[in-house]
């Protein structure tokens, strides 16, 4: 037990003594538990009024849907209530540090939200006459525009949903140019720090995925990469930054061997955010790269999406782009669909449409405002920022915790730890992860990257202030060091403080339980 | 600048605890032909909130809302009435501005409303388990389609000609270099039910198809029963896919688990989510348990904690991309969370009572705009059976009459020249949607705007 300033005893609390009695309602304090709507709700309670119709005859063919639906409805209060109460049992940047390594977790700025809104942008059809919707062209063309320049590449295709989708986008241009050439290459490198869609988008396209391993300071192995580049080698999918939160210091060196193997280069743009306005990665050879404006462009994560993923291209790989794209002739824009492109001299080439209508304009509304409040000077600061945090917090920590590559030199956006300083004390990644909560944060990336064992990914962001990292990096070292002491009661069975005790991942997928059914048709089942 | 809380002394500060003597120094890894010395030319400056507000609300007045005039736009996206509270809700920063929930002890409220979600939509499909979301109805078909081909071992997927040809485009790009095979209907718009292909493909079904996929109600708004077309693919050991674009028909017509479909995808942007120009939307897709892992997409699963108490988790992920990597059923990571959670917050404000009243309520719009259009000279309402969407036949082209109703601030349709370009046998025809939004004056307007620029 401490002091408080004012002299009375204060600290942590005793765990034993809160929890020493159990309430009636499983509430504790402001810990509010919830049931399902469907243990709450009916059939027949509603929150919405709905006007009377018109008499009509029915014409559903006779296809009416008579038995029960089984929706379960409440009032509004009701409905406001269960949602409030819900919401309070997450984490969220808005409460705090967030520092999920590759997931840029940044302030999402409530501007955003509002010009998404505008009647203009949010209650407009995707196929209005294009005349009713020149200034949400105006504003597609703005965002591509934007990308083009802060990458350096010719062109963008806007409609992909998110990264993985824009993955799928650059790969299929780039199979695209290479059966425009009659070649029929089989292999794509991805190297083995690679996220997990990287090689789920390569073989969705058909390619078979071969490794590449990373060389002792956590970078691409230029030797052995191009030991393996050959005639059958279609692309190399390379992270820039790394998933190791590092550059690619050979990423030139990389390109040009990939392009003299008549090979493309694929980069995976999650990490943009470490270079906006201070390196254009068209400058670094790279053809096609997505850029998650959930990420880099600050659009809310929403508890898991929507996203946005659209693809700058190269010169070689813009005629296979998909459709639509938006053109801008005089002070009017087209919206070029399947049968423009056909005439089109820039697209004649392109692999088609990848999804239904013209991409997340929700995002883009928001990735505009996020680009125009930061505008050219902002975006780099944006990226120094964000670097210089990440380095901080490495700095800061790597005496206590492992730095795998913290001695190769500057780190970008991130900080990658493995659990080598919890050798022997039976801890883990995941106990430190689970005594982070505790502590009030969101935990890191937990065993991502594959290539560092027990990684743990710190990426803070440049909407992090000093005064949050110190009190981060407090905790964090406070953490490692009663660990290696050997004291495991803060670890094992972590978090002791949070909405729920760990959960059993293990029960759920033996037993899947994925929909909620009535107890009667529980018990029939069981 | 006001997102970044830096100051110039924090930043000397921590530049000197790490050792390093300027920022320039942390980015010496980047080659010296690739680094820029400052901000990209051509690109403007920072702006205060007041400047980029302007800027923005300038360009969204160049464009036409829906709510300012008629509106029968439909074909894929929809014009519903969402209540006040949805929006409040989900841009409640807890939802708003968290992650994918990888950490369930801190993610409840986000894992509690996706078991509601896919509560909902099982039961609104007539299946026994959804998934958390996937980008659109579009993506969910073609996932549908790669789905039966690992459940059946087979490639030929028959696709009819009232699956909305966005929706088909997609799926023939992305099979363009899988073995999948597509074979697809072309569209007629036959009168009494247009983009009805049932009996071409029961004509393509054979031992080597893999999945039938059907829209319904189609493209065109006609709408069909498909336990025949069921009963006849399973007769073959293929799956039968139903898509959908407008969910709120589930409202009113049989499901299609009902009618013994083995998956479903569909559009759910017409709870919950606006119109917003044709994304974020949200992709449901739903199947029978014994396919369970062969879906692809998240799931949430119940569970209990350390102290036996009740709580959810993200389940089953041993079939996704960041345990599988290139074995993994779908390459999807980031989906549609907030749209899902706009869904069932609207979902939730409807009930059992309020769904199937606003079903009645769209069918009963879209009948009376259907009856009082028949009575325009030159216009030829072709469907038989609808929903809240039909097609009609005019007596010119559909493409420039919708322009010149937009002049006449009327927007009336969705021309088929625009989403069949080149085909002339259906440029005369326009599919229309009328929803609870629809009002008696709209649909007057409506028939008042085709008798003037058809006569
Ligand atoms: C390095 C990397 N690549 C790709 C992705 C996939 O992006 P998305 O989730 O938007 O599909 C992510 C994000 O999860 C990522 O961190």
């Amino acid at each position: 037990m401490s002091m408080n300033r004012q002299g009375r005893e204060s600290g942590v609390g005793d765990g034993a003594a809160a929890e020493g009695f159990e309430t009636y309602t499983g509430n504790r304090g402001l810990q509010l538990e919830e049931p399902l709507i469907f243990e709450k709700g009916a059939p027949d309670r509603f929150g919405v009024d709905l006007p009377a119709g018109p008499k009509i005859a029915s014409r559903l063919g006779g296809l009416d849907r008579h038995k029960p639906i089984g929706l379960y409805g409440l009032s509004e209060p009701e409905t406001v209530r269960h949602y409030t109460r819900l919401s309070r049992q997450n984490y969220a940047i808005d409460m705090g540090l967030f520092p999920l390594g590759s997931c840029t977790m940044k302030h999402n700025p409530r501007l955003n939200e509002k010009m998404a809104r505008l009647p203009g942008f949010g209650d407009i059809h995707p196929l209005q006459p294009v005349d009713t919707v020149q200034g949400a062209l105006a504003l597609i063309h703005l965002v591509g525009e934007w990308l083009c320049k802060l990458t350096g590449m010719p062109g963008v295709a806007i409609s992909p949903k998110a990264g993985a989708h824009g993955e799928l986008c650059g790969m299929l241009a780039i199979r695209a140019a290479h059966d425009a050439r009659g070649e029929s290459r089989k292999l794509v490198l991805v190297p083995e720090s690679a996220h997990g869609t990287n090689p789920a988008t390569a073989a969705f396209c058909g390619y078979e995925v071969v490794g590449i391993p990373a060389n002792e300071r956590g970078r691409v192995d230029l030797e052995a990469l191009k030991a393996k580049l050959g005639p059958d080698v279609a692309a190399v999918m390379i992270t820039n930054p790394n998933t190791c939160g590092l550059f690619e210091p050979d990423m030139i060196e990389i390109s040009e061997a990939v392009h003299a193997a008549g090979a493309f280069v694929y980069c995976d743009g999650a990490n943009f955010n470490a270079i906006v306005g201070r390196v254009r990665p068209g400058d670094l050879g790279v053809d096609a790269m997505h850029i998650n404006l959930h990420k880099t462009f600050s659009t809310p994560h929403g508890g898991g999406g929507p996203g946005s993923g659209p693809v700058v291209f190269s010169e070689a790989l813009m005629p296979f782009a998909p459709l639509p794209f938006v053109r801008k002739t005089g002070e009017h824009f087209e919206l070029v669909e399947e049968e423009q492109a056909h005439a089109s001299t820039d697209h004649n080439e392109s692999f088609g449409r990848m999804v239904a209508f013209h991409g997340q304009m929700g995002m883009f509304v928001r990735a505009a405002a996020y680009m125009l409040s930061h505008g050219a000077d902002g975006l780099r600061q944006v990226a120094e920022d964000a670097v210089l945090n990440a380095n901080y917090l490495l700095a800061s920590l790597k005496d206590v915790m492992s730095a795998p590559f913290g001695d190769t030199g500057p780190c970008m956006h991130e900080a990658l730890f493995s659990d080598d300083f919890l050798g022997g004390t039976g801890i883990t990644t995941l106990d430190i992860a689970k005594a982070l909560i505790d502590e009030g944060y969101h935990p890191m990336t937990m065993y991502f990257p594959l290539v560092v064992h027990g990684a743990m990914l710190v990426e803070p962001t440049e909407t992090e202030s000093k005064s949050t990292l110190d009190q981060f990096i407090n905790s964090l070292r406070g953490l490692a060091l009663l660990a290696k002491s050997g004291d495991d009661r803060r670890f094992k069975g972590a978090p002791f403080l949070a909405p729920r005790r760990r959960l059993d991942e293990t029960a759920a997928a033996r037993k899947p339980v994925l929909s909620w059914r009535e107890p009667a048709q529980r018990q029939a089942a069981e | 600048m006001r997102y970044l809380p830096l100051t110039a002394a924090d930043r000397r500060d921590m530049l000197a605890t790490i050792g390093a003597s300027s920022i320039d120094d942390l980015f010496s890894d980047v080659p010296a032909a690739a680094r820029l010395a400052g901000p990209i030319a051509g690109l403007s400056n920072h702006m205060s909130e007041m400047e980029v507000e302007r800027l923005l609300t300038g360009l969204s007045r160049q464009n036409l809302p829906a709510s300012e005039m008629p509106f029968f736009v439909g074909c894929g996206a929809y014009k519903h009435h969402v209540p006040a509270s949805v929006d409040h809700l989900i841009q409640r920063g807890e939802f708003l501005t968290s992650y994918t929930p990888y950490q369930p002890e801190i993610a409840q409220g986000t894992l509690q409303v996706l078991f509601e979600f896919q509560t909902q939509v099982a039961r609104l499909t007539g299946m026994d388990v959804a998934n958390a979301s996937m980008y659109d109805g579009s993506t969910a078909t073609t996932e549908a389609i790669f789905m039966a081909r690992r459940i059946t071992r087979r490639t030929k997927a028959i696709v009819s000609a009232g699956l909305h040809p966005h929706y088909v485009s997609a799926a023939k790009t992305l099979t363009r270099f899988t073995e999948d095979e597509l074979v697809c209907g072309e569209p007629k718009l036959t009168a009494g039910a247009p983009g009805d292909d049932l009996d071409w493909i029961l004509s393509q079904l054979d031992e080597q198809t893999s999945c039938v996929v059907v829209q319904n109600p189609n493209l065109f708004g006609h709408v069909a029963d498909l336990t025949d077309l069921a009963a006849a693919c399973h007769a073959k050991g293929a799956l039968l896919v139903v898509a959908f674009t407008e969910v709120v028909s589930l409202g009113a017509i049989r499901s299609p688990g009902e009618m013994g479909a083995d998956i479903v995808v569909g559009e759910g942007q017409s709870i919950g989510n606006g119109l917003n120009f044709g994304g974020p939307y949200l992709g449901l897709f739903a199947t029978r348990d014994k396919y369970v892992r062969q879906m692809p997409g998240r799931l949430c699963g119940e569970t209990v904690d350390a102290e036996g108490r009740r709580g959810f988790v993200l389940t089953l992920s041993t079939r996704e991309q960041h345990i599988r990597r290139e074995k993994a059923t779908s390459n999807i990571c980031t989906n549609s969370g907030l749209c899902a959670l706009a869904f069932t917050i609207h979902m939730t404000l409807l009930g059992e009572e309020g769904l199937r009243r606003l079903a009645a309520l769209n069918h009963a719009r879209a009948v009376q705009t259907a009856e009082r259009l028949a009575q325009v000279p030159g216009i030829e309402v072709l469907n038989g059976a609808f929903f809240n969407e039909f097609t009609i036949r005019l007596s010119k082209q559909a493409r420039p009459v919708v322009r010149e109703l937009a002049e006449r601030k009327l927007l009336a349709g969705v021309s088929l020249g625009r989403l069949y370009p080149g085909v002339p046998e259906l440029e005369n025809g326009l599919v229309l949607a009328a929803t609870e939004t629809v009002s008696d004056d709209d649909i007057e307007a409506l028939a008042r705007g085709f008798a003037e620029v058809l006569a």
